[in-house]
Parts: structure tokens; sequence; C-alpha cells
């Protein structure tokens, strides 16, 4: 094959390549193997990203008909400069926690069950590549079913049984969203009739009965909350991230509910439209509510864990409420800020959630007590949580900064000026969060823990410091990512294709 | 004597009519209900019968366990092996036209080799969501 071909096959051969890789590592099972399987096979799928990138920043609109059928009937790929975005960071994601997860699944998981460990996550991965690269609704929810089952799996593969509970809990709540979904696309599907989500806003204007749109809206999108533990769906996401295997937690954390939140703004832009009524509240104000929700409630929550990865569990919920409130606001700038925040979190928390599991590594605990002092053992480690922590406040100089930022201006641009001080004010109680994990950390003198700790391996350090590094440069300079969120923007606002 | 003879010659009745019907089950697919899916659960429901009869060791003997647990993966790979194959002959993934000397028997001859992968995942998954649950010792 030419490279023009292999380019041709872009839009699918990023999904295959996880697909692939996860079947291959399952078929030889075998404990040596599988690593280097699954760094390949996330190596290519990043590839074909950046690619695909490069090619629809130069060309627009990449459509990729599977089957060959026309997209009234069989399913199309659809790449735009939104979703390009969310496959170049789920693949990346994917590749730094494959790498991480090396020396991590080793010491946390049987030797009999790694190569299914590494097949759930390229699973998981290529679930959540195809949920973000499709343009069909039930080719989303199929996606979303894969991605999730081995989700389910990652979680269960925990070191204690309370890894089970979490998975249970999740299985249900997340099989009630992806039923909602369902649902909600069945009604879109009895009204427009199709499934392609371009034909379906093509026809919406036509369809004589509100009724049935209203409800698939409501199914749809409270499916899709569960799914990005939008407040108050959230109660699933605590437990699963907090005894998840380390290098689960890592890849959850940063791309689950990144996609899902995706596949939310492109119903709400491409379908439904942002400012439709139920009765007598607006879509809009209702989000706009539960977004602040999140970033105070689930911040709050965040400041009296006493177990770290349950603490920054909480504060992905609050995080999750920035990227929703950009989405609420919907202006140009409100909506950069989001996507820069879907990019910037997946990488500040995979490094968080990266430390931590080096810290699990090195001291078998990560409760919050055992952890004082362990900056003076483990200093690169501490400094790698240091930098994610001040990113997560969003002190300038870190990429959370600069999408908090935006945030602000969009605020301010839709006359709003009351939520940008809402976003300062949410940002004082990470200070509290992130400056508990600092004075432990830092500033106690070393327990027994940390008297017997080393600094990490360099296999665990590697991937961390590699995004703590990244986590500073996208706050320096952070034209191309602005560059990528901004045209994602206009694209939703359809300011061009 | 054995108290269930009556199981064992029964079982022994259903036991090839049931493979066989899987197999018309399977082929059948392209003109009428039927297909890989319900092909797989029929074939590993003989499987099924045999090991409830005749214990599990019985019926690893025939299907091992670890042959179960590779075929759940290879069936998946069929499927994508006959996407990436129409690939290399020009197409789009997925898309059977070249798979054969003109287009309706390529789409037949796609469809059936889909199909057969459907039916290796669905058959070893049945037999190996069995073998995880009869396997179960008590702690």
């Amino acid at each position: 094959m030419t490279l023009a071909v292999l380019q041709h096959h872009l839009p699918v051969l990023v999904v295959l390549m996880p697909l692939l890789g996860g079947l291959l590592v399952a078929i030889i099972r075998h404990p040596a193997a599988s690593w280097p399987i699954a760094i390949a096979a996330a190596a290519a799928s990043l590839a074909g990203a950046l690619a695909l990138s490069r090619e629809v920043a130069a060309n627009g609109v990449i459509s990729y008909a599977l089957g060959g059928f026309p997209s009234e009937l069989g399913i199309e790929y659809r790449v735009d400069a939104v979703n390009v975005l969310i496959l170049v960071v789920v693949s990346f994601m994917a590749l730094a926690t494959l790498v991480f997860a090396r020396l991590s699944v080793a010491s946390e998981i049987d030797e009999g069950r790694q190569p299914w460990f590494y097949t759930m996550m390229l699973v998981a991965t290529a679930g959540l590549l195809g949920m973000a690269v499709t343009g069909d609704a039930f080719n989303a929810f199929v996606f979303l079913e894969i991605s999730s089952l081995a989700t389910y799996t990652l979680i269960a593969l925990g070191r204690d049984r309370r890894a089970l509970v979490a998975a249970y809990q999740y299985l249900i709540v997340g099989t009630i969203g992806a039923t909602f979904y369902v649902i909600g696309v069945g009604l879109l599907y009895l009204a427009t009739g199709t499934l392609n989500l371009e034909l379906i806003a093509e026809r919406l204007p036509e369809v004589t009965s509100p009724r049935a749109l209203l409800a698939a809206e409501a199914f749809i999108l409270v499916g899709i909350a569960l799914k990005l533990a939008l407040f108050p769906l959230h109660a699933w996401l605590p437990n699963a991230y907090t005894y998840a295997p380390s290098a689960a937690t890592v890849l959850l954390a940063s791309t689950a509910t990144k996609v899902a939140v995706y596949l939310l703004a492109r119903y709400i832009f491409g379908i439904f439209g942002l400012h439709r009524e139920f009765g007598d509240i607006s879509g809009a104000s209702l989000l706009i509510l539960l977004s602040l929700a999140a970033m105070f409630l689930a911040s709050a929550a965040a400041i009296f864990q006493n177990d770290v990865k349950r603490l920054l569990a909480f504060s992905s919920i609050g995080q999750i409420g920035y990227i929703t409130l950009g989405i609420a606001i919907a202006n140009s700038d409100a909506l950069t800020g989001a996507f820069l925040h879907i990019a910037n979190h997946a990488v500040l928390k995979g490094a968080a959630f990266m430390a931590i599991g080096a810290i699990l590594y090195r001291c078998g605990s990560e409760r919050l007590d055992d952890l004082a002092g362990i900056g003076r053992a483990m200093p690169v480690t501490g400094a790698v949580l240091t930098i994610a922590g001040l990113a997560l406040i969003g002190v300038p100089g870190t990429s959370g900064f600069v999408s908090k930022w935006y945030l602000v201006a969009g605020a301010f641009d839709a006359g709003k000026g009351w939520l940008a001080l809402m976003i300062v004010a949410s940002s004082f109680l990470a200070v509290l969060y992130v400056g508990r994990i600092m004075e432990i950390v830092w500033f106690r003198p070393p327990g027994r823990v940390a008297l017997a700790a080393a600094e990490a391996p360099g296999g665990l350090l590697v991937p961390m410091v590699a995004l703590a590094t990244l986590t500073v440069l996208l706050g320096i300079a952070a034209y191309w990512p602005a560059e990528m969120a901004h045209s994602a923007a206009e694209a939703l606002l359809g300011v061009r294709p | 004597m054995r108290l269930d003879i009556i199981l064992r010659v029964a079982a022994k009745f259903i036991l090839a009519p049931l493979l066989l019907f899987a197999l018309y089950v399977q082929f059948h697919g392209d003109y009428g209900p039927g297909g890989g899916f319900q092909a797989g659960v029929i074939a590993a429901a003989a499987v099924i019968l045999y090991a409830l009869i005749n214990g599990q060791a019985a019926a690893e003997r025939i299907v091992p366990g670890p042959l179960v647990e590779r075929l759940v993966p290879a069936g998946v790979l069929i499927y994508a092996a006959v996407g990436v194959v129409s690939m290399i002959l020009g197409d789009n993934f997925l898309d059977y036209d070249h798979l054969a000397h003109d287009t309706v028997h390529g789409q037949e001859w796609g469809v059936f080799l889909v199909e057969a992968g459907v039916f290796v995942t669905v058959f070893s998954s049945m037999i190996a969501i069995f073998y995880a649950f009869a396997g179960r010792r008590p702690t």
C-alpha cells in the first residue's frame, strides 16, 4: 500500500490499530510480549491521529464510508476539527499510560492476568477513539459499550476486593447511562429515519412532533451525563478511580470522561441546539447550574478526603464542571477554553495519577497520612505532583491557567461576569486541596513509609516527567493547542465547517 | 447401573443433531433468520450439555479451556482481518466488493467470513463463561 492509500484509510486505522493490538495480546497471552505489542499499537494510533490533524487543518472535514455504503445506509466515520483534537488527546494519553504501565502493572497485577489487562487497556482505547471518530449515533453507542465493558474489567482487576464493588457500581450506572442513550437514539431514528448525525441534524426541522425530540434529547443527554460524571450523576467515579489499578486510573481519568464530554458537545451543538427550553428552564442555564455545583461541591468534597486517589477523583469531577461550563456559555472563547481544558486536564491529571501510582509502587500506600515527607525520599515524583497540583489550581505558567483564562474571557464576553468570579472563587478550593497534599508531601517530617522509600524507577519517571513538562509547556507556549481548540470551537458554533 | 442413564442416552442422541442444526443456522443466515451469533450459541449449548452430563473434565478433553480462551479473540480477529483484506484490495474497510470475481459474490464471501468470525467468538465466549462458573471452587 502506498502512503496515499494509507492516508485514505486513516480514520478507520486509528481505531483499528489498538483493537488489533488488543486481539494479538489476547491470542499470544505471553507476559513478555504484551507490553511491546501494546506500545506499538498505541504509537501507530497516535501517529494516525497526528496525520489526521494535519490533514483536517489543511483540507477540512474527512468522511470515510465503512463498507463503502452511502452515509444514509451505512456507518460514516467523520473527522473534523472537533473530534481530531479528541483523537490526538486520547491516543497520546493511551501511549503515555502504556509506557507507564509496564512496571506499575508488573507490581500490581498477577502475572497470569497481565496480558488480559493490556488487552482491556487497548480495547478501551479503541472504544474511546471509535466514539470520537464515528459520525453515526448508533455506532457511537456500540463503541461506548466496547469501551465501558473494557473499563469495568480494568477496574475489577484492582488490588483489593473493594475494586469488585466499585466495578459493579460503575457497571450498573454505566449500563443505565448506555440504555438511556440508546433509547434516545431510537427516538431520534423514529423521528428522522436515519442514524447519521449529519443527516439527523439536516432532517430535524421537518420533524412535526416536538415531544418525541424533547424525550430523545432528555434521554441522550442524561445518558451521556452519567458517563461523563456530571454532577449529580458522579457517584460512581470516586470509587472507580480509587480502587482501579494505577495504570487504569491514569487512562480513565485522562480519557474516558473527556470523550463523553465531546459527545455531549456534539449533540448539544450539532443536533439539539443549546437554547432549547424545557418548560420554563433553558438547557443552557441548567447546565451552568450543574457545572457550578460540580466546581464547588466536588472540589469541597476533595478537601476532606484521606486517600490521595480519591481526592484527585473528586477534583476530576470538579474539573469536568469547568469543561461543561465552557460548553454552556457557548461562545468562541468559552468553548476554546473547554476544549483546551479537555486536553490540559487529561495531561495534568495523567501526570498526577502517575505520581500517585509511583508512590504506590514504592510505598504500597496511597493514604494521605502515610505520604508525610515523601517528597524528600522521592523528589522527582513529588515535583511532578506539585506541577500537576499547580496546574489544577490554574497558576500562571501552567496549562491550567491558559484554559481557565479562556473560560473567564468567554464568561465576560457573554456578559456573565459573575461566572468569571465563580471560576476564580472555585479555584481557591483547589488551592486548599492541593495545598493539603503539598503540605504533607514536602513539609511534614518523613514518616515510617517515607524513610523506607526511594525514588521511583526510570520506567515510571519518564512518562510522568514528560507529562509534567508538557503541562508547563502548554502553559507557556499554548499556541498550537489553542489553535486546535479554537478551530474546534468554531466548527461547533458553525462559524466554519 | 448409573441412575442417570436416561440423561446420558438422550444427550447422546441430541448432541449430533444439535451440532448439525448449528451449522444449518450458520449457513442459513444468508437467506433467512440465523447467522453466526445464533449458531455459535447452539454449538456452545452442545458442548455445555456434554459438560453437564459427563462433567467439566470430560468436556475440557474435547474443547480445552486454553483453546477456548484463544478462540474468543481469534473470532474478532477473523472479522477485522476480512476488513483489512478488503482495504488491501483497494476498497474501504469492510467493503467486500472485490473479495470475489464479481460484486455480488464478493459481498456473499465477505458476509460468510465475517459470520464465521462471529460464530467462533460467540461459541467460545459461551463456553468460557460456562467453564469459569462451573470451574469455581468454594474458597
